[in-house]
């Protein structure tokens, strides 16, 4: 969840406020939703696509769904340029692991990896991020890797300051054994609410599927969201 | 540090909040509200069976978030203003002007005041209505939460929401709704009180915890 709170300010002669809008001093945070589903041969994963700097929207098109590795993709939401870096150490990190093993890296090595970086380094980073693909000896596998930098697997997981407002519809609409298609149906669904309520979430759904295949990416557009009117 | 310095327990000097998930929805005919029971002061839970669904008038009812004593004193206040009222004009005091009432007290003392209370009823004028009285605005919804553990449920209500919904169906709808937001939220809990108001009256009914219902994980 990503609250932001910008660093105070020192009173100069000619404050900044005057050269550059206020927008452009506040930190990039990726105040989002994300979330990620375990199914029966992986894993589908989402977010919505919004950036903003303060109120200002800095990106409306941002892609928070990153890979790591072939199978493997992270979900990122807190301060943009923290989940940005921790991303780049990882694929690096397990760039390097894949080929000293010569295989592909299990999704627990990924997420290990995140959590040890965001555990370390839990004062100065505000990232939370959620690690999901698909491995051969575990199959489909989503890790949470909240702030602070602690670890678990939980066959559903959401996150981002727009999480909050859909723990109620995922408790309750959640069912284990679902297929893909319900999954990426569940995910839309519950992207499209939280975008509704959190004003630091919008722009378009993006979702992808993991599989032993590989990988299969879906935008789902503002006009194609599903509605839910309800005044 | 081996000993507390104070002698006193942490708790009596903490805030008494209902931090809390409040609700309250209309039907053709009527209206449900729900609350948890939970009445917390820093980590403690001073009051597991609070009953937060407070009387106004005979067929109109508030729903209490925020500070606890903030919230009780509206809630006191409103009822003696409303029997005056009922009096004067010599009939049942509309959900409107119950509403109007406690606005009036929430705008005007909003610096000091840290509650918000949801306001329901049934008059013979609108039939049943539901009116927010968050900071002070007052506004008519087909239904409302409110309280710490709302926002945990944004989402659901918004997908479970269908117009015109029967009155058994509204029932369930909040206790749902409740049952999924006392278990996100460590400041709700303990048992669901409802209170179901009609042209009849009002019936009010406690749901224990081992029977809300349960979810996926639970």
């Amino acid at each position: 969840m990503a609250a932001y709170m910008s660093a105070g300010r020192s009173e100069n002669a000619f404050s900044t406020h005057d050269f550059v809008p206020e927008w452009a001093q506040e930190e990039v945070s990726t105040g989002t939703t994300i979330m990620a589903v375990e199914f029966d041969g992986g894993v589908v994963i989402g977010a919505d696509s919004r950036t903003t700097t303060g109120a200002y929207i800095a990106n409306r098109v941002t892609d928070k769904l990153t890979p790591i590795h072939d199978h493997i993709f992270c979900c990122r939401s807190g301060s943009a340029a923290d989940t940005q870096a921790v991303a780049d150490a990882v694929t690096y990190q397990l760039g390097f692991h894949s080929i000293e093993l010569d295989e592909p890296p299990l999704v627990q090595t990924a997420a290990n990896l995140f959590q040890q970086m965001c555990y370390r380094y839990r004062e100065e980073l505000m990232a939370g991020i959620i690690v999901a693909g698909w491995d051969k000896r575990r199959g489909g596998q989503v890790y949470t890797v909240p702030m602070g930098g602690m670890i678990v697997r939980q066959p559903v997981s959401v996150g981002g300051s727009g999480s909050s407002y859909i723990y109620g519809f995922m408790d309750s609409n959640y069912k284990p054994g679902m297929t893909k298609e319900e999954c990426l149906h569940f995910c839309t669904q519950a992207l499209a609410l939280a975008m509704e309520r959190d004003g630091s979430s919008g722009g378009v759904a993006r979702l992808a599927a993991i599989t032993e295949e590989g990988l299969e990416r879906r935008v789902v557009l503002g006009h194609q969201l599903p509605k839910f009117s309800n005044t | 540090k081996m000993l507390d310095d104070s002698l006193e327990p942490g708790w009596l000097s903490e805030e008494v909040k209902t931090g809390t998930t409040i609700i309250a929805i209309e039907f053709d005919g009527g209206v449900v509200l729900g609350s948890d029971s939970r009445v917390s002061a820093g980590e403690t839970v001073v009051n597991r069976v609070m009953n937060k669904l407070s009387l106004l008038h005979d067929k109109i009812y508030c729903a209490l978030s925020g500070s606890a004593a903030d919230a009780q004193t509206i809630a006191e206040m409103v009822n003696y203003q409303l029997d005056v009222h009922s009096i004067e004009v010599g009939e049942d005091p509309q959900v409107r002007s119950a509403a109007t009432l406690v606005k009036n007290i929430s705008y005007k003392y909003k610096e000091e005041l840290s509650a918000h209370l949801i306001v329901a009823g049934w008059d013979k004028r609108g039939g049943g209505q539901v009116y927010v009285t968050l900071n002070g605005l007052l506004s008519r919804q087909p239904f409302a939460v409110g309280g710490s553990g709302s926002s945990y449920v944004y989402g659901f209500v918004d997908a479970e929401y269908r117009k015109a919904m029967s009155k058994e169906d509204c029932q369930q709808f909040v206790v749902n709704t409740l049952s999924l937001a006392m278990s996100r939220d460590g400041s709700s809990g303990g048992v669901a009180y409802l209170v179901t108001i009609d042209e009849k009256g009002a019936e009010e009914k406690c749901i224990l915890g081992n029977e809300l219902p349960t979810f996926y994980d639970q």
